[in-house]
């Protein structure tokens, strides 16, 4: 300790540390100053010591204080409501690895509500309880994925707290700047400094920030310092454009295809591609559209495919791949890359004026089609457009649309998250409608939460079948634990019917039906639960909040 | 009549767990999910009938009104003692304004309504017995005896420690670095066998000393002196003051009966923890006089591993007699009859400055020397890291007191850090000659008592 209570001073010189010298040495070898040595002279030393212990003790005064810790910056947004205060402290208090793990039972998992608890108080704009922080900074210390949500909620207060605590640490690094404001577009020169000075972390925070609100700020800074930047920084630097791209990004990023760095380049030309009125687009188009025709001469139109024969050094230049990966062939490697980095918008026009949906339709020589709506596919989720999206998704009951077509289900998710999140939720319910859950789980992450009406009833009748159906909950447990956090609570009524132990039919596995009962209870259970976050959070019963994926 | 209708925080229940895996799986029921025909009534009673894996729901009562913290009983099989039942829904009741909810006010069923009117009666029964028979029941001559008996013994008992003492002292504290644990352990069981446990639990604390880190002398010299102080107490008692021999027979572990007046108050709950051992759960409750401005401490115990019944969250309030333990400084009582059930209030205690808050332990030793802290209120301070330890310093003036080292690794330590946020902080706590050990915190500007501990 530093500042420790201080005793009062001796009044006889050194005596206590006298004493505890004669008590190490022993009455022995030494004898207390004052008292005569042999066979009284311990109970003498025990003594004077007793009388200078209480004596010490009564007299400790408080040491100095140490330099004051600078206080925390405060927090403008309004308290929690005292409810939501104490449910977040309950969420809080049910850490993983506290359970027994193994079967669920039929309590809801308190900890799987916690970011969709955060999500809403910061929707709702509510300050964080200091004494919950330490709780909080610790769960999110355990769950990265609950980082920026729980330090967003924690606000100022848990970077001054992070700044004292090295297990906190963390939430300095995902705060660059440690929590100090990033200076903003109205004070041009201190963001200068900050660029030039800044250590990387701030530097990309700055930039990220400045790009938010200010793309072509952001750009002309980049481009003052661009020449000297080392390569993995100008990638990193190059990716934060990604936000708010737009055509006058063009020049910047025309220069950066020349860049040193090939990762540099290949992200340049990404970003390039996204813009389907850039230069670069065009030249993909051009190439692109050359390999690509409609063929009438079969009677059916048809589209042709003539893989490129080279690629050379302009492909190159713009971004392509020359070295196919093992076991790929390289013409078809080569048409990819063409394709998925053509504006989609050519299509139309080179396929004789068709709709997305009609292209799509056509049959394609020589094997060629997986290959060629495979590149749509990546094009469609790069550029962002809706309406390819939706031709290569197709109608969600046609049958293949369930089994390993063309389309994979990752790539499917992501062709929905092109889509609002109304028509995204109706193509899935309308999936599950036919094709069951099985399929289901990775199309459901993409689905906006709250589930809209349909795609809510749509999971629970499926939930429903495969019940009858005789199998046991635990095959459904990923969609089951999806349903708890994603359904509208107000569904809760409908599910009361469920929760009861239902005969066993002839066929079902053992037990199956109790166990689904437990499995019913804990989703019930947990959309009570949420709707009472809901209620104490100030809202009316969950408007939509952020999106599952 | 509000009192009653005032629900309780979830912290509050939760305080009520006897252990983390209750406080996880009550939490857990603290939802309306498995919940029905719950209700509770203005007198203090919650009950409700709870879905668990079994075809017949468990019937849940809780009495809230006793003295002695909320009474349960449930139909479930568990051991655990609240169960998770009573928990969850205490923690429902809790956690609800009272109109709409799932907890609604209502006339009790005839289940929870028999259980609580044959625990009234009980009770009822109870207090008029034992205040009827107000004198000890056997032969007062035969209990002279006995103590007689034992005192002997703990004198005999007292005169080998002393003789114990005296060698360790002749041969150096030097060489019992060398002897180690066994020799004291040894001699703790001699102070079992002659009937003293106060000396005994000492002397098991003295073999732990010097292996505690740099200054262990110092800190072995001061405990033997205590020690020491303590026998030759015992030894003169007839020559001592009466409060002082209260105080030396309580520290030497002899029973006594709290036989103080009876004093009403508001009592307010100021910090409750436990500490425990391999036999023994002992926890410490410390209140507040609203009216009389007193700081006393209940102490309960429990079997290991089971909680003490005696359970007042912290932040609550009852109105209730409590009558002192004989001893110098009388800090320790019993609580007698109760008034109201413990219900929140906004009070908070008046607080001191550091520098009177060692001032009032100074003064505290002079009734009992062997006092290891004091129960302190300070007014405002800020928690500030010192050189990798913490210490509280005064925000009026240059001073400061250093945690102890045991409070420095608790983890309600940050939850006091993040409470002030470099800001002054109200805070309850014990002071000692080791330093403050804090317990229980308030912010400066309005709002709930947060527990430390």
């Amino acid at each position: 300790m530093n500042s420790p209570l201080t005793p009062p001073d001796a009044p006889t010189g050194s005596s206590w540390e006298e004493l505890v010298t004669v008590a190490l040495l022993g009455t022995e070898r030494r004898t207390p100053s004052g008292t005569a040595p042999g066979r009284e002279a311990p109970g003498a030393l025990l003594d004077a010591a007793a009388v200078q212990t209480v004596r010490r003790r009564a007299g400790l005064r408080p040491g100095r204080a140490a330099a004051r810790p600078e206080p925390a910056a405060a927090d403008a947004r309004p308290a929690l409501p005292r409810p939501a205060a104490r449910r977040l402290a309950m969420l809080l208090a049910d850490r993983p690895g506290t359970g027994s793990g193994g079967r669920r039972g039929t309590a809801p998992d308190l900890m799987e509500l916690l970011p969709q608890w955060l999500a809403l108080a910061n929707q709702r704009g509510f300050a964080a309880p200091p004494e919950l922080l330490p709780a909080l900074l610790d769960a999110a210390r355990g769950r990265t994925d609950l980082r920026p949500a729980a330090l967003a909620f924690a606000g100022p207060r848990a970077l001054w707290l992070a700044r004292l605590n090295p297990d906190w640490r963390f939430a300095l690094r995902a705060t660059p700047g440690g929590g100090a404001t990033l200076p903003g577009a109205e004070e041009p020169e201190r963001a200068r400094q900050l660029w030039q000075e800044g250590l990387f972390a701030e530097r990309v925070a700055l930039l990220a920030a400045i790009r938010a609100h200010d793309p072509a700020a952001a750009r002309e800074l980049l481009a003052t310092t661009w020449a000297t930047e080392r390569a993995e920084d100008r990638l990193m630097f190059l990716d934060s454009l990604r936000t708010g791209l737009c055509a006058a990004d063009e020049p910047f990023l025309e220069q950066a295809l020349a860049d040193r760095s090939r990762n540099v380049r290949a992200t340049a030309a990404e970003l390039l591609s996204a813009l389907p009125g850039s230069a670069l687009a065009g030249r993909m188009a051009d190439r692109a559209g050359s390999c690509v025709s409609v063929d009438h001469t079969g009677g059916t139109p048809t589209i042709a495919v003539e893989a490129p024969h080279a690629c050379d050094a302009g492909m190159e230049r713009d971004g392509m791949v020359a070295k196919a990966p093992a076991g790929r062939g390289e013409r078809s490697w080569w048409l990819g890359q063409l394709v998925e980095a053509a504006p989609l918008s050519t299509w139309s026009r080179r396929l004789g004026g068709r709709t997305p949906e009609e292209i799509v339709a056509l049959p394609v020589t020589d094997d060629w089609q997986g290959e060629l709506h495979a590149a749509w596919c990546r094009a469609a989720v790069r550029q962002r457009d809706p309406s390819w999206s939706r031709a290569l998704l197709g109608s969600p009951s046609v049958p293949e649309a369930g089994g390993p077509g063309a389309v994979s289900l990752a790539e499917r998710a992501k062709l929905l998250g092109t889509l609002g999140s109304a028509e995204r939720a109706e193509w899935v319910a309308g999936f599950i409608a036919v094709h069951g859950l099985s399929e289901a789980f990775q199309l459901l992450g993409v689905c906006a939460v709250p589930w809209a009406g349909a795609l809510g009833r749509a999971v629970v009748d499926a939930l429903n079948i495969a019940r009858d159906a005789g199998s046991y909950p635990w095959s459904f447990s990923g969609v089951m634990g999806l349903a708890e956090r994603c359904l509208d609570p107000s569904e809760a009524g409908r599910l009361d019917a469920l929760t009861a132990i239902p005969d066993e039919p002839e066929n079902a596995s053992p037990g199956a039906g109790g166990y689904w009962a437990e499995s019913f209870q804990r989703l019930v259970g947990t959309l009570r639960l949420r709707a009472a976050m809901q209620l104490e959070l100030g809202g009316a019963p969950m408007g939509v909040v952020g999106s599952g994926s | 009549m509000t009192q009653q209708g005032v629900r309780w925080t979830a912290d509050q229940v939760l305080a009520l767990a006897p252990d983390s895996a209750s406080r996880k799986a009550g939490s857990k029921l603290g939802a309306a999910g498995p919940w029905s025909e719950a209700g509770s009534s203005d007198e203090g009673t919650v009950w409700g009938l709870c879905r668990g894996s079994g075809s017949k729901p468990y019937q849940t009562v809780i009495d809230l009104t006793d003295s002695t913290g909320p009474a349960y009983k449930c139909s479930c099989p568990s051991r655990k003692f609240p169960c998770k039942h009573a928990l969850g829904l205490l923690l429902l009741w809790a956690g609800e304004s009272g109109t709409g909810s799932s907890v609604p006010r209502g006339q009790a069923p005839d289940w929870a309504e028999q259980w609580i009117k044959g625990r009234r009666q009980r009770a009822e029964e109870k207090r008029t017995t034992s205040g009827a028979s107000g004198a000890p029941a056997g032969d007062p001559e035969a209990a002279r005896r006995r103590a007689e008996r034992r005192a002997e013994r703990i004198t005999a008992g007292a005169a080998e420690l002393e003789q114990r003492l005296t060698d360790l002292l002749r041969g150096g504290l030097a060489a019992a670095e060398q002897a180690g644990y066994g020799l004291w352990e040894e001699t703790a069981a001699r102070m079992v066998d002659a009937q003293a446990p106060g000396l005994a639990a000492r002397v098991r604390e003295l073999g732990a000393i010097p292996s505690s880190g740099p200054g262990w002398p110092v800190r072995l010299l001061e405990e033997c002196a205590l020690l020491h102080l303590l026998v030759q107490g015992w030894l003169r008692r007839e020559r001592l003051p009466e409060g002082l021999v209260a105080t030396v027979r309580s520290r030497i572990g002899l029973p006594a009966s709290a036989d103080g007046p009876a004093a009403r108050d508001r009592w307010l709950v100021l910090a409750q923890y436990d500490t425990a051992d391999s036999r023994l759960t002992t926890r410490r409750i410390w209140l507040h006089g609203a009216e009389s401005g007193r700081t006393v401490q209940l102490l309960s115990y429990g079997a290991a591993g089971r909680a003490p019944e005696l359970s007042l969250p912290v932040g609550l309030a009852l109105d209730a007699e409590v009558s002192a333990y004989p001893g110098a400084g009388r800090l320790r009582v019993a609580l007698g009859e109760q008034f109201t059930p413990p219900s929140p209030v906004t009070l908070r205690p008046p607080g001191v400055s550091v520098a009177q808050a060692t001032a009032q332990y100074g003064e505290a030793l002079r009734d009992d020397p062997w006092l290891d802290s004091h129960p302190v209120t300070l007014a405002r301070v800020i928690p500030t890291p010192d050189a990798g330890s913490w210490q509280l310093a005064d925000a009026d003036s240059e001073l400061a007191l250093p945690l102890t080292p045991a409070a420095q690794s608790r983890s309600g330590l940050w939850r006091l850090v993040a409470l002030s946020g470099g800001a002054p902080v109200r805070v309850f706590g014990e002071c000692g000659h080791r330093g403050f050990t804090p317990l229980t915190a308030w912010p400066e500007e309005a709002g709930e008592a947060v527990p430390l501990c």
